[in-house]
């Protein structure tokens, strides 16, 4: 317990995170790397078809760990802020402003994966079902943060202004995706649900735990360096960056 | 102290009371900005008859969805100037230095806000459920609705117009990043409309609304008094 408070308060030097993170971050995302690639290749070219879907199923190893990864993020990005809000430290802003993009990015494959799953399975790109709307929508709140903070010009400001924004995202979300159930259930009833056979067999399970696993590994890097290059980037005035940087220089 | 000191002395109540009245004041002073909003509200609606064609029975079907959405529209315009001007002419730093806790003075301006527009926007929608055909049974659930819904989008749009409160062109900004938020309130709004003129009982859904209006007139005032500090760093 007494070494996770040191832990937790030496987080409030840039500095230190920014030394202590560069193998952690690099670790990580080749550990995401090999888990991605295991799982895609795995569920891609080994898993048995679906015997309902054919080979098209398969894009699901790219489209679940994209769609659990960018709720996750926004729940990252969500305590982070509430972190900066509450105790004021720098380096949670530091996250949530790394955070944002790549949940966004993770959104935009989700959806884009998932309306070329649609294609073949629904005959349609695009259906207003409950999880691509809430993906849609929580694509929405990540441009918010964004756009907010990207319209604030001091940087301070617009970290805690994008903090906010994202804590009352995070609150607003249970509320989001539970409405957004029930606008499909009463305008909504014939959408096929992927769902209804449940009980997949674990050849079929296993390379996509592998695979959100190494997305989860992979976040974790990417999001590691974002943060690294955000220290680096609001430190540029500082002694250390600068003889960081003059070192590096050949 | 005596009685009538007591009566004058600072208090919570009397900084809401203040507040809200001069808030009311200014609104009831500036016309315009009071029926603004509301001549959007019904030129919106009267565009989508243009749009989609003066059939009564399309129209009908669209018009809670309609009605609903040039709501939280017309709400939406309408925000930008809930702290605007207060900012502009330097109140605002007032309010904020002096108004301890601070999430009153923020109440006291949202309820000054819904009052001006989301109060008359609600009675003014009979009217406009009117011109889209929406069938008169439906038309107390409208009301309803936008009763417990309107509150919702002043509150949740105030912490919007603080975040954006400092910035030149807070506007758009702040359509964008409020509007995601909107989303349970214009599904269970419209969809309790809906549900009535299938003849499916509204209950739930009203239900719905009002847990919703709670946890943000807790929730919401506090949000929006911190980006007030925040912005007026």
């Amino acid at each position: 317990m007494g070494r996770l408070k040191t832990v937790w308060h030496r987080l409030g030097s840039p500095r230190w995170f920014f030394e202590i993170s560069g193998p952690w971050a690099i670790g990580a995302t080749a550990i995401g790397l090999t888990g991605i690639v295991v799982g895609l290749a795995w569920g891609l070219a080994i898993a048995p078809p679906d015997y309902l879907q054919g080979n098209s199923f398969r894009i699901m190893y790219l489209h679940v760990p994209a769609a659990i990864l960018s709720e996750s993020c926004y729940i990252l990005m969500g305590l982070a802020g509430a972190v900066l809000l509450i105790w004021r430290m720098k380096l949670a802003d530091m996250v949530v402003a790394a955070a944002a993009p790549i949940g966004a990015v993770f959104c935009v494959v989700a959806l884009l994966t998932g309306a070329i799953w649609g294609r073949p399975t629904w005959g349609t790109w695009w259906v207003w079902d409950a999880r691509t709307t809430s993906m849609l929508v929580l694509l929405f709140l990540y441009f918010g943060v964004m756009a907010l903070r990207q319209a604030v010009p001091r940087e301070e400001t617009a970290g805690r202004a994008a903090a906010i924004l994202a804590v009352v995202g995070m609150v607003d979300i249970p509320i989001i995706k539970y409405s957004v159930d029930w606008w499909l259930t009463l305008h909504q009833t014939s959408t096929f649900k992927l769902t209804s056979a449940p009980s997949m067999p674990a050849e079929m399970y296993l390379p996509l735990l592998v695979s959100v696993l190494g997305f989860y590994a992979f976040f974790f890097g990417v999001l590691l360096f974002g943060v690294g290059n955000e220290v680096l980037v609001r430190e540029r005035r500082t002694q250390w960056v600068n003889d960081l940087v003059r070192s590096r220089q050949p | 102290m005596t009685a009538a000191a007591l009566d004058r002395a600072p208090s919570i109540g009397r900084a809401f009371t203040a507040q809200l009245q001069r808030d009311l004041t200014i609104a009831f002073r500036s016309r315009s900005e009071l029926i603004n909003p509301l001549m959007f509200y019904v030129m919106g609606i009267s565009m989508f008859p243009l749009g989609v064609g003066p059939g009564a029975e399309r129209l009908s079907e669209i018009a809670p969805g309609v009605l609903w959405v040039l709501a939280l529209l017309s709400t939406l315009l309408s925000l930008d100037a809930l702290f605007r001007r207060d900012f502009d002419d330097g109140t605002l730093e007032q309010l904020v230095l002096n108004v301890d806790p601070l999430f009153v003075g923020v109440l006291a301006k949202v309820l000054a806000h819904w009052l001006v527009i989301g109060l008359p926007l609600t009675l003014l929608s009979p009217l406009a459920a009117l011109m889209l055909f929406l069938p008169g049974a439906a038309v107390p659930t409208l009301v309803l609705t936008l009763l417990l819904g309107t509150p919702i989008l002043s509150l949740l749009g105030a912490v919007g117009a603080a975040l954006t409160v400092g910035l030149k062109r807070g506007g758009l900004l702040l359509t964008l990043i409020i509007l995601p938020l909107y989303v349970p309130v214009l599904i269970l709004g419209a969809g309790a409309v809906t549900a009535v003129i299938d003849g499916v009982d509204p209950s739930a859904q009203l239900a719905w609304l009002a847990v919703i209006l709670a946890l943000m007139l807790t929730l919401t005032p506090f949000a929006a008094a911190l980006a007030l500090r925040v912005g007026l760093e």
